[in-house]
This record gives C-alpha cells, sequence and structure tokens, in this order.
C-alpha cells in the first residue's frame, strides 16, 4: 500500500490525502516544468505567500494553493490535523477568499520546509500553542485571495474586459455583463504567467459566506468508516515491526542483554541494542512484543537510581523560598505587602502529567544508504527531519517525512524523541520497520507536564480587596530545552504565562517571579494549556481564597476586580447567568468559578460539583463562556470546549505521575486515570460574538475547569484543594 | 494455520493460536481501521465485533475466533445499526482525532443492535469501557440517541 497516491480530480466531495505529498515529488514536479520554480525569498512573517510554483501541471501562486487543469483544487495544510478541527478551519480561511467550496477542495499535508510553512506566532513549522487561526487568520485568507485575483485577472485579459467587472464564486470566474464564464482549471494557464501581486485586498469580514459558518469538519468521513491513516497505520511492502523497551530509570543506559529466548520467538527478526533502549523486531507486533518480554536486560541505571517524586518536590520547596526572576513588578509589593491590613497566604503544587494520547507513540523509517523515509504525526514536521538527518548523517533533502494525521497531540507530539530513537532502531534494520510504543512504555516514557510549586501571597485592604499579590512560580523551563532562544536572562515566559501580564486583575502592587528548578533525569515537556493551565489553577484558586477572607461572593469579588477588563467581564457574568449562579443545589453539590484569558480568548466557566459522603468527586455540570474574538468554525469551538473540559477534569481528578526508585510508577489506564463516559458531565458552551482578533481555542478548555471544580468542593465540603490531583483528599480520615 | 472470517471474507493465516486478534487484523490482514491503545482491554479502541457482539480484540487469541464471523470497523456500515451510527456519528460531528471513534462506533452499534432504544444510564454503561482523549463524551451520547431515534 503507497502512501503516495496520484493526485485526482474530486467534483462532488472534500478529500484528505492522508500520506501527504512528498518533498521530493513537490520538487520534481516543479523542476519538470523548467527548473529552479521554487522563487522568492521568505521570511515568517510572509509564511509561503512569494513560493510561486508554477508548472505544467498547476497553477500556485503561493505554497498553499494549487489548481490543475482539470479543475481540482489542492490546499496544502500548514498546521497538522489531531482532532482539533485545523484542517476544516485551515481551509475555511482559503477557500472564503479563493471563492470555492469546501466540497471542491482536496487536502494534502504540508512537507517539512520551514521557509514555507512557518508558524508566523512561533517562527517555525510547528502546530501547538493553539496558535493555527491565530497565526494563520491573515496569511492563509491571502494566500486565497492572491491566487483568485491572478484567476480573474486571467480571464478579464481573455475576454478583454476590466477585471472589475468579473467576479469569482464557487471556482469559477464570471463576467456579468456579457455573461462569460470559465473555471478555475481552464485559467490555470494564462494565471500562471502572470506576475503574483505584492499587496491583495482582503473581504471585509461581514462580507464572508464561509468564515463563521458551522462547517462539516472534511477529516471525518474517513475516520468514521477505518480508512483514516494515522501515523500507526502507516503500511509498506516488507515492513518490519518493532517495539522497544528504553531504561526505565531516566539517564540510565543498557548495559547488557541476553536475547536468546527472544530469537527463539516464532516471528522475532532480530534484536537491536542502542545506548540507552532495546528494541526486538518481528513479522508483527505480537512477535516483536513477544520477544521484548523474554529478554533478559541488565540496565546501568546511572545516578538517577534513587530518584523519588519526594525528593523532588521537597528540593523544590527549598529553591522555592528565595527569590525569583522578576517576571512582572507593578508598584512596590515589598512596601504594600506590609502595611496590608490583613497578609493571606498559601503553597499550591501540581503533578508530573502524562499525555496518554490514544495513538501510542509511534514512528515508522526507512534507511537506506542515500535517504531516510519517514511515515509519523507530529506537531513539529521540519524537526522530524531534522532530527532524522542528525541520526543518519544524510542531508536534510535526502530526508522525506509523510506525515499522518494525529491520534491525539496534547503537546506528546512537539517533541521527537520517538523519532530520533526509531530512526536509529532502522538504521540497524533492513527494509522499512515500523516502531511502536506499548502503552506502558508510552507512560513511563513520555516528555512530562512540570511540576509546579507556587507560593502566593496577598496583601488586603479594610474592605477585604487585595493591595499587594506576590506569585512565586517554581518549576523547570520548557523553553530553556525546547527553544533555548526563548529562554531570556533565567524567565521563562511560559512558566509564568498566565501569572504575568496577562492578570486580569486590577491590582496596585503586583510581583510576579521564576525559579528554575530541573527535576533529576526525567524531561519536561508541554502538556495542553501550556503554563496557563498551571498557573489559573493557582490564580483562580488563590483569589477564591482571597473572596473567602474577604466574606464576599466569589463572582461579586472577581467583578470588583476586573474593571478594567471588559472582556473578561463579559464572559463572567454570561457563565454566572447561564449557571444561575446563586440558584438553590442539593446539599452535596456546590458550584465553583473560574475566569481566565489565555492565548488571546477569554473564557469563564462554572463547575457544578458533588462530593459524596465517601469523598468521591463527580462533576455534574459545566457552564462555560468564551470571547474568542471572530470564529472561524463555531462548532468546532464547541467541541474544542467540551473535550478541553474533560481532558481537564480527569487530570484534576486523577492525574499525577510519581516516581520511586528513579521509575515511574504508573503503567496504564488503570493507574493512570482518565475521564470516562459515566464520569462526563453535561456541558453548556456559550459563544459570545466578537469583532476582535481571534484567539486560540484547542487548550483554553482545559485551563479552567481545574480551578472551577476546585472552588466548588470547598463550596461543598469547606476543604480548599491546593495541591492536585484531588484523588482522596476528600475521603473521611 | 487459522481460517477466519473476516468481513465475508474468508482468511487462511499461518498465525501462532494465541497472537491476538488485533495484531492479525492490523499487522497479518492490513485492516488499520481496528486501533491499539493499550493492549489489556482497558481502553476499547481495539472494539470489534465477533458473530454481532462486541469484543476487545486486543485480548481474544485468534484460535478463539476461527469459524465465528469477525467484523470490522471497515465493514461495519454494511450494518443497519453500524451505518445508523456512522451517519449519526457525522449528523453530531462527534469526531475529533478520531483514533478512538473505531472502537466507539463498534460499540455503539452493538449497543442499539441489542438495545434500540437505550438510556442515558444504558449509554454510559455500554460506552464506559472506551475511552476518548479527546473528550467526544456529549457527543457520543447524543449521537447514540440520535441513530436510536432514526428508523
Amino acid at each position: 500500500m503507497g502512501l503516495e497516491r496520484p493526485l485526482k480530480p474530486i467534483k462532488d466531495k472534500a478529500k484528505i490525502l492522508s500520506g501527504g505529498v512528498s518533498r521530493r515529488s513537490f520538487m520534481v514536479t516543479s523542476a519538470a516544468a523548467g527548473g529552479g520554480l521554487l522563487i522568492g525569498f521568505y521570511l515568517p512573517q510572509s509564511i509561503g505567500a512569494k513560493a510561486q510554483i508554477v508548472t505544467t501541471e498547476a497553477f500556485g501562486p503561493n505554497a498553499f494553493v494549487r489548481i490543475r487543469p482539470d479543475d481540482s483544487v489542492t490546499l496544502v495544510m500548514p498546521q497538522v490535523e489531531m482532532g482539533q478541527g485545523t484542517y476544516t478551519s485551515m481551509s475555511m480561511l482559503i477557500a472564503e477568499e479563493l471563492e470555492v467550496d469546501l466540497a471542491q477542495v482536496t487536502l494534502e499535508a504540508a512537507p517539512p520546509d520551514d521557509r514555507l510553512y512557518a508558524n508566523p506566532l512561533l517562527g517555525f513549522q510547528v502546530t501547538g500553542g493553539s496558535t493555527s487561526v491565530p497565526a494563520m487568520w491573515e496569511p492563509l485568507r491571502r494566500a486565497g485571495a492572491t491566487a483568485r485575483i491572478m484567476l480573474i485577472a486571467a480571464a478579464a485579459a481573455d475576454w478583454n474586459v476590466d477585471s472589475m467587472s468579473c467576479r469569482a464564486e464557487k471556482g469559477w470566474v464570471a463576467h456579468p455583463p456579457t455573461g462569460q464564464r470559465l473555471n478555475y482549471g481552464a485559467l490555470v494557464d494564462a494565471a500562471a504567467k502572470l506576475p503574483v501581486p505584492d499587496k491583495v485586498a482582503l473581504k471585509d469580514p461581514k462580507d464572508f459566506t464561509l468564515i463563521g459558518t458551522p462547517a462539516k469538519r472534511l477529516d471525518t468521513p474517513d475516520k468514521v468508516n477505518g480508512k483514516a491513516q494515522f501515523g500507526i497505520d502507516a503500511m509498506l511492502p516488507g515492513m518490519k515491526f518493532a517495539t522497544v523497551a528504553a531504561c526505565p530509570v531516566f539517564g540510565g543506559k543498557l548495559a547488557s542483554v541476553d536475547d536468546s529466548k527472544a530469537m527463539a520467538v516464532k516471528g522475532v527478526r532480530q534484536v537491536v541494542r542502542l545506548d540507552n533502549a532495546v528494541a526486538v523486531v518481528g513479522d508483527h507486533m505480537w512477535a516483536a512484543m513477544q520477544g521484548l518480554a523474554a529478554l533478559d536486560i541488565d540496565w546501568d541505571e546511572g545516578p538517577n537510581a534513587k530518584v523519588s517524586t519526594a525528593d523532588i518536590v521537597h528540593q523544590m520547596d527549598i529553591a522555592s523560598q528565595k527569590p525569583g526572576v522578576v517576571a512582572r513588578s507593578d508598584g512596590d509589593v515589598a512596601k504594600a505587602m506590609p502595611g496590608a491590613a490583613r497578609k493571606v497566604e498559601a503553597v499550591y503544587e501540581m503533578p508530573f502529567l502524562a499525555h496518554a494520547a490514544m495513538e501510542p507513540m509511534n514512528c515508522t523509517v526507512h534507511v537506506t544508504p542515500d535517504g531516510c523515509e519517514i511515515w509519523v504525526g507530529i506537531q513539529v514536521v521540519s524537526r522530524a527531519q531534522a532530527t532524522a538527518a542528525q541520526v543518519t548523517g544524510l542531508p536534510l533533502d535526502k530526508i522525506q517525512v509523510h506525515n499522518h494525521l494525529l491520534g491525539g497531540g496534547f503537546g506528546r507530539r512537539l517533541d521527537v524523541d520517538g523519532i530520533t530513537q526509531a530512526v536509529a532502531i532502522a538504521k540497524q534494520v533492513e527494509g522499512p520497520v515500523k516502531v511502536v510504543w506499548s502503552r506502558e512504555e508510552d507512560i513511563q516514557h513520555d516528555v512530562y507536564r512540570p511540576y509546579y510549586y507556587d507560593r502566593l501571597a496577598a496583601g488586603l485592604d479594610e474592605q477585604g480587596l487585595p493591595v499587594a499579590w506576590n506569585h512565586r512560580v517554581t518549576g523547570s523551563s520548557i523553553l530553556a530545552r525546547w527553544a533555548p532562544p526563548a529562554f531570556v536572562n533565567g524567565l521563562d515566559e511560559d512558566a509564568v504565562n498566565g501569572a504575568a501580564k496577562e492578570l486580569p486583575y486590577s491590582i496596585p502592587n503586583i510581583l510576579v517571579e521564576y525559579v528554575r528548578h530541573e527535576p533529576p533525569g526525567l524531561t519536561t515537556g508541554w502538556w495542553r494549556g501550556v503554563g496557563p493551565t498551571h498557573n489559573i489553577f493557582v490564580i483562580e484558586s488563590f483569589i477564591d481564597e482571597l473572596a473567602a477572607a474577604a466574606r464576599k461572593d466569589p463572582i461579586e469579588y472577581r467583578r470588583a476586580l476586573l474593571g478594567k477588563s471588559a472582556r473578561a467581564l463579559g464572559v463572567l457574568n454570561l457563565a454566572a447567568e447561564k449557571a444561575g449562579w446563586g440558584g438553590p443545589l442539593p446539599a452535596s453539590v456546590g458550584r465553583g468559578v473560574a475566569v481566565q484569558y489565555a492565548m488571546g480568548t477569554y473564557l469563564s466557566q462554572i463547575a457544578e460539583v458533588e462530593v459524596s459522603k465517601d469523598g468521591e468527586v463527580r462533576v455534574r455540570r459545566v457552564v462555560c463562556a468564551v470571547d474568542c474574538g471572530q470564529v472561524v468554525n463555531p462548532d468546532t469551538i464547541v467541541a474544542q470546549i467540551e473535550g478541553g473540559i474533560i481532558f481537564g477534569i480527569g487530570a484534576a481528578l486523577w492525574g499525577e505521575i510519581t516516581l520511586k526508585n528513579g521509575r515511574v510508577e504508573q503503567h496504564n489506564f488503570n493507574d493512570y486515570r482518565v475521564l470516562r463516559i459515566n464520569e462526563a458531565p453535561l456541558i453548556e458552551v456559550h459563544l459570545v460574538k466578537s469583532t476582535e482578533a481571534p484567539g486560540g481555542i484547542g487548550e483554553p478548555g482545559t485551563i479552567g475547569i481545574a480551578p472551577a471544580m476546585a472552588n466548588a468542593v470547598v463550596a461543598v465540603t469547606g476543604k480548599r484543594i491546593r495541591k492536585l490531583p484531588i484523588k482522596d483528599q476528600l475521603q473521611p480520615a | 494455520m487459522a481460517t477466519l472470517l473476516i468481513n465475508d471474507q474468508t482468511h487462511e493465516l499461518d498465525v501462532p493460536d494465541d497472537m491476538p486478534l488485533l495484531w492479525v487484523l492490523r499487522d497479518v490482514v492490513g485492516l488499520t481501521g481496528t486501533k491499539f491503545g493499550c493492549g489489556v482491554a482497558l481502553c476499547g479502541a481495539c472494539t470489534v465485533h465477533v458473530d454481532g457482539r462486541s469484543i476487545r480484540s486486543c485480548i481474544t487469541p485468534v484460535a478463539s475466533v476461527a469459524g465465528k464471523k469477525v467484523t470490522t470497523i471497515e465493514a461495519i456500515g454494511e450494518t443497519s445499526s453500524g451505518k445508523k451510527i456512522q451517519q449519526a456519528w457525522l449528523n453530531v460531528e462527534v469526531v475529533q482525532c478520531g483514533y478512538c471513534q473505531s472502537g466507539q462506533i463498534m460499540s455503539a452499534a452493538a449497543l442499539i443492535e441489542s438495545n434500540p432504544n437505550p438510556s442515558d444510564a444504558e449509554i454510559d454503561a455500554a460506552m464506559s469501557g472506551n475511552i476518548c482523549r479527546c473528550g467526544t463524551y456529549p457527543r457520543i451520547r447524543a449521537a447514540i440517541k440520535q441513530a436510536s431515534q432514526s428508523a
């Protein structure tokens, strides 16, 4: 089964080529028409916009649009689809300006190329941080408009009429005064000869016919019949299957392995030794799994063999007692705090978290002496190419990456450790090999959400309102590892995201600090909601503590502090109204509120939580109000909020990765528990109509649910949750 | 050598008796719609039907289904219940990443096949073995309701 399929005209419905176009075929096709046809100079701010691709077969005024004489329209997706609906949203942005129906388009995954497909907000080819719509909102509409204007110009020239008197719709250019019409396919050759305009006028949002409508997702038809191709579904002639065990202690090495029993397993072909791992290669996954279980491995566990969570937290406690790097300083906290009528202090802790995406980590690789091909679903396509180049010693242009649909990302697939490992294995294997991690390997060798240890202090005035606010975040720096140039002067902007400049509350004296503390051995990384997920939990819980200290209603208290943020106030008021804040509830049920500004989106949620006599916590209902500016696909926004909330509830209730003797103690969904359907609340999402710039939506739902739940728990039980997960904290002693 | 009837096609396969049906389907037969999620029947991603009942293929030895009728996501649309569920899934726009949805759809099709009008509690009970990390549960409930109400 080949993954590179010929492009076919699609007449009746949208189709996705899951394997994507390979860079090689893309370049060859371009060169066939005369060579050197990728022209222009690329800046992240003008991604793809000047990459004119002219071929005898296709008109490509930029890196995102290709139209062929057979009238087929192909949109190249710079962002990867991991469930967030981005293939549809990105297509809507282009199609709105290109004036084609979504039903007319075929989608392709972009090949690795930072020049053409960099995310303008993040500087390289990456899907993450809820940035796709905010980042691509302008460039993709411009890509569509550029193509449309060139097609219109080609038609106008052919008809010898003024292009202003022509208009484009549904894949045709028409000249209403004379009734002439030509489809885009017929204009391809002429349009390709025209210069690409430098500036194009974009539609006035009031004229949008597609953006803002609940368009059906383009990726779903193949996801209900088994045809969708995730990375793990790659199948190649002669392919072998491998599974792997890395040293259970982070930083440890492989000392020796006796593979005699493994090699005796029917279907096992090979045992591959890496510096810190062993892989078994077989005719199918079952042979590989049985072979792995039959290995007798001796690990050199290294310096982290005794590390436990308690040690890590103890070290963080010590580190958090000293001042950190200043992330925000307003007024003079040192002066205002002692003068306050009352002081409230608290320490909050948040655990290491795994991602547990449904598709376990996997990567299929074929290494040959002069090339390397990779089949994978990854959020950082160009980094996949780069790591393969490094491991194989091959130049970048010899590495092809076929990006697939992702069976969940949640930040896990922003790291390429699994690809690095798979390429190292494949270097020792004849022919293509699919490396698949067991669920246990996936949980025990994740790149974990950092542990955070936060100290807060607030000084209140006579009315109970804060006059001084000190928040010190202690945790590892993801940016220092993942994007070193972004880690400046010891400050990790992500670690304080949501707590520093984004803090929506008006308080005269604010000091926010960051203390970097790296845990031994394990690697920390992005997790859904990134910085704001931990900071909003802490801030919204602590604000509730202040409201309680002031004997004020939590919503009234927030209103008093949100006077300068109309949009934050707007979502808070809408959520309160829709949730029936203050209305009667059974004694075992309470409401909690949280409000946030993150990823350019304002959001407030109110959770209704039931606590049983045994201390079991159940979220019954969540009401969420969202102001994310202009909306591309409203149904996707609702879906992302629903899903984000459910993701966050499971984590708040049970999510934690703990270490003992240097090893992760959790294994599978039995002890890394996630929310199931019978535990899922009713969720209501209310969108605020807005003309503001679009904000992100993939993560905000996850961010605010934990504090809303914790605040509701206080309303029922009086017990403040200062450490996540909630787990058994409410069980009777 | 095992003789399997998968989606109405007979396959003669040289595989070990204890090999889980999941890996036979995916790696030997090439039907990759059935997914690997946990390997120990905790997540439901690998759900298929054997004689019309849903089972977890990751822990089902291939020998135990010899001579029985195996139906996977690739062919569930040919059954009345499966077709209704798939259509409802699209109507309600259930799917996000989609990785668990093969298993969700197989469990849901088996549910409405045996219980054409499930209550909310029955839906939750029947679907609680299928994990979705994208959190599509509210829409799964709605889609099953819609499918069970469609004639």
